[in-house]
């Protein structure tokens, strides 16, 4: 389940030892905008050695590494890979070339350490380039487990302004998702930016999820209630899935082929999307909040 | 591992810790802490493990404490270990 | 014959004070206060010695007391809390008897029955008349509510009311009467405004303290008691504030009632008074500007006294009406006993304040702490001072989960049914312990430096000298 993935500064011990605690799915920790190019060793070395002695049970540890045209991804991959944490997200990603390279260097990182975990990949696509290669890259490699949408860069590569409604990254958020389904993998939505406007974050996140993404990252602990909220199946759509499985369960007693719920034909789509609904609000109980 | 230059690393937030290191004559280890009654010794020993860990014979250690764990404590002296060491950049 | 003198050594004089006897103060100017200092200086001038202090609480601003500790003017201490300045002296034995520890509805309690006498009471007034009628809404020391300093004033032998804004007789909106005040004197200052009350109580930005307050308000949603005739209390710390905030905006989207707010009162709760989420404030202590406007304004804003708040032995007390309450801890053991007394190296930092009272008194007492501060475990196996009781404290909220008191099985399995996220206090515990690693022991003497009482008076723990580490 990836309803929120909350981005946290890389080099803040603080953060490190309670990002777990925060509420979110998943955690990323972040080596690349939030850590100035003088700490990038101190932040590395740190979430190594956190990686190798906190627990995280309840989340799905993401780190976010520098920039393949830089000098420090190489050492990123290196040295935290051998931790396994449960993935990487490359930045800037533009074409499935990009994970190719990424991912021969992890399995090279995989085989020194020894490790028998595989890290999969979370690429943030947040170029033109990348959003039209979208597809392709979701579907190039299997270690590749959803795809990020990232708007900021993405309406600077544009040129388009980046507004609190969102109406220029419709078509990006439309293609990201079909693209990340059409693999078989999540799409995740991008950050609000507006750390304090919850009724903004509010609507942009049920924006998102009219549009099918499976969630959405954060750039602010104080957004992953909202977010998750939005994201949980609501007790309407539980309370509508427990319907449809009573209403086959009556047709099946009655030998009757076609069944219909409140005027409504019950197919396979809406089987398949309350059983779905139902096992996600299984997953929430007692536990996750 | 040999110390050749002064290095910082860590800063002085809570659960954070702010190591200096210099090149020295044998060990020298000089640690304070917000929780130095109740850790201390866990600290200094720490490290010291780091130390021989990473074979640093030579070394003065100055650690200003705000609380770290161990693994904090562990990535802020090896940072300024490889730092002091004029070795790998950033 | 005129009860105004012309200073505070004549006031002494006047009282009759003599070596030995108990002098009391209350703490309404808290951090600001300048009229202990100033009282205790007069009393030392003038050579009277041994005496014990009775101050509902004693802060860092009240450290020239450590000279008269140490001077042998003052013998005996008696406080519901003390800041870590006096604390730390008090912890390394400045004293001979151990400082009395009460809560703030054992203390009135103790003062009316006359367990606890005092012979002298001066009570630092923001506002006074000529005869004593006096309050804390305005002047410019104001501090709104004062509460706590009403037990003295009925009870003490001689009552010296000390103000900076004497105000023509009769003072009609007053909280302390005539009645009760022997002499009245005039200073230029009783305190320093800029630390009697805060110009805005500020909500925390740590987002593990938002986490604990989002968790403990989806606990306060699931206990039944938000509804309408809702009472609640909670402190003025950055968590107990997100908490208020959040019970705020589900009182106002549920249209819910409320009935009181109780206790230390701050400018959020003022705003949930003003939005319609409770008919009024009972109010014994204001935190910051904006409540003590809201107690000069509003008539719906209510000053009580420290009894009518808490204390056990009143006929009834606001305490006992209270639906919940939100409360912090230095320390929580495995039996849900709180410490809000010592830190972990067993340094006096604080003490009970109302906590033990409301925790009493509440039909949900929750307590929010963070699994750990800067590696010291808030979750222990035992509390090093047990301020309250685990027998009165419902539940617990950290950011790694909530512990729900085994006596409470009713209220867990209502939490359960919710779907939070429940764990054992022990799994806390260890869950702490793992990350933090074991501290090394604090280095205690046998001498007792401090008796806790609890609210019936019983001895509920002891406090014991921190022997200084060497060298220092």
């Amino acid at each position: 389940m990836r309803r929120t993935a909350l981005f946290l500064p890389g080099n803040n011990p603080n953060m490190l030892i309670n990002g777990g605690y925060l509420g979110a799915d998943s955690i990323i920790f972040d080596l690349e905008d939030a850590v100035s190019p003088d700490e990038k060793d101190a932040a590395r070395i740190l979430i190594r050695h956190a990686l190798s002695s906190l627990k995280f049970e309840k989340c799905e540890i993401i780190v976010r590494i520098n920039s393949l045209d830089t000098s420090f991804w190489e050492k990123d991959v290196e040295e935290i890979v051998p931790l396994g944490p449960d993935a990487l997200m490359p930045t800037k990603v533009s074409d499935p070339g990009c994970i190719h390279k990424l991912a021969a260097k992890m399995d090279e990182a995989e085989k020194r350490g020894g490790s028998t975990k595989r890290v999969m990949l979370i690429p943030l696509i947040e170029t033109a380039l990348g959003l039209e290669n979208s597809f392709a890259i979701a579907s190039c490699h299997e270690r590749i487990a959803a795809l990020l949408l990232g708007a900021e860069d993405l309406t600077a590569d544009l040129r388009a302004p980046r507004t609190r409604e969102g109406g220029e990254i419709a078509y990006a958020r439309n293609r990201l998702v079909c693209a990340a389904r059409a693999a078989g993998v999540d799409a995740l939505d991008t950050p609000f930016p507006l750390i304090d406007d919850m009724e903004g974050l509010r609507q942009d996140a049920l924006l998102a999820k009219s549009f099918g993404f499976s969630g959405k990252a954060v750039i602010s602990p104080r957004h992953v209630n909202c977010v998750n909220g939005i994201f949980s199946p609501s007790d309407a759509e539980i309370e509508y899935a427990h319907q449809v499985f009573e209403a086959i369960e009556t047709a099946k007693k009655q030998g009757k082929g076609a069944i219909s719920l409140g005027g409504k034909m019950i197919d396979a789509p809406i089987v398949e999307r309350a059983r779905k609904v139902l096992e996600t609000a299984k997953e929430l109980q007692g536990g996750r909040t | 591992m040999r110390i050749v230059k002064n290095s910082i690393a860590g800063t002085l937030e809570s659960s954070d810790i702010h190591v200096e290191v210099s090149p020295g004559t044998g060990v020298e280890i000089d640690v304070q802490s917000t929780v130095l009654t109740q850790f201390g010794d866990s600290i200094k020993k720490t490290v010291m493990d780091v130390l021989r860990e990473m074979e640093v014979g030579d070394v003065r250690v100055f650690a200003n404490d705000r609380g770290a764990l161990d693994c904090v404590i562990r990535a802020r002296l090896e940072t300024a270990l490889l730092r002091a060491a004029g070795g790998d950049g950033p | 014959m005129s009860k105004l003198l012309a200073s505070l050594g004549e006031a002494v004089t006047a009282s009759g004070l003599k070596d030995g006897m108990t002098v009391s103060f209350h703490h309404h100017l808290r951090n600001g206060d300048y009229v202990l200092n100033m009282v205790m200086d007069a009393i030392a001038k003038l050579k009277i010695g041994n005496l014990t202090i009775n101050a509902s609480s004693i802060f860092d601003a009240h450290a020239p007391l450590i000279h008269h500790l140490r001077s042998g003017v003052v013998g005996g201490l008696e406080a519901n809390y003390m800041g870590s300045t006096v604390g730390r002296a008090v912890s390394e034995g400045v004293l001979n008897k151990p400082v009395i520890f009460r809560t703030h509805g054992g203390r009135p309690s103790d003062i009316e029955s006359g367990k606890s006498p005092i012979d002298v009471a001066f009570i630092a007034a923001p506002s006074s008349d000529s005869a004593g009628n006096c309050t804390g809404r305005f002047g410019k020391s104001a501090c709104g509510s004062l509460g706590y300093a009403f037990a003295d004033a009925m009870h003490a032998k001689k009552v010296v009311v000390v103000t900076d804004n004497l105000v023509d007789y009769p003072l009609r909106d007053y909280s302390i009467s005539e009645a009760h005040v022997d002499y009245v004197v005039r200073v230029d200052a009783i305190g320093d405004p800029q630390g009697i009350v805060s110009g805005t109580t500020r909500m925390t930005r740590d987002p593990v303290a938002l986490r604990i307050a989002d968790l403990a308000t989806q606990v306060i949603s699931a206990s039944g008691f938000l509804k309408d005739g809702f009472s609640f209390q909670t402190g003025a710390g950055g968590g107990s504030l997100a908490v208020a905030q959040n019970v705020r905006n589900i009182m106002r989207e549920k249209k819910i009632q409320g009935s009181f707010a109780l206790g230390g009162t701050t400018g959020y709760l003022v705003d949930m008074l003003e939005a319609g989420c409770f008919e009024s404030i009972l109010d014994v202590q204001c935190f910051d500007l904006k409540a003590v406007e809201s107690l000069r304004t509003n008539p719906r804003h209510v000053e009580i006294s420290a009894s009518h708040y808490a204390s056990p032995s009143a006929k009834s007390c606001a305490a006992e009406a209270l639906d919940v309450v939100v409360l912090g801890a230095t320390q929580i053991d495995c039996g849900f006993n709180v410490n809000v007394h010592t830190d972990s190296g067993g340094y006096i930092i604080g003490g009970s304040g109302g906590h033990s009272d409301v925790a009493a008194g509440a039909k949900l007492a929750l307590v929010i702490a963070p699994l750990s501060r800067a590696r010291l475990s808030i979750v222990v196996e035992k509390v090093l001072t047990v301020t309250t009781p685990g027998k009165t404290v419902d539940v617990l909220v950290t950011q790694c989960g909530i512990a729900v008191n085994p006596l409470r099985a009713d209220l867990r399995q209502q939490l359960a049914r919710a779907g939070l996220p429940l764990v054992e206090i022990g799994d806390l515990r260890k869950m702490a312990e793992e990350t933090n690693g074991i501290p090394q022991k604090p280095d205690l003497e046998e001498k007792i430096v401090g008796k806790v009482l609890y609210r019936d008076g019983t001895v509920i723990d002891g406090i014991r000298q921190v022997r200084r580490p060497a060298g220092a």
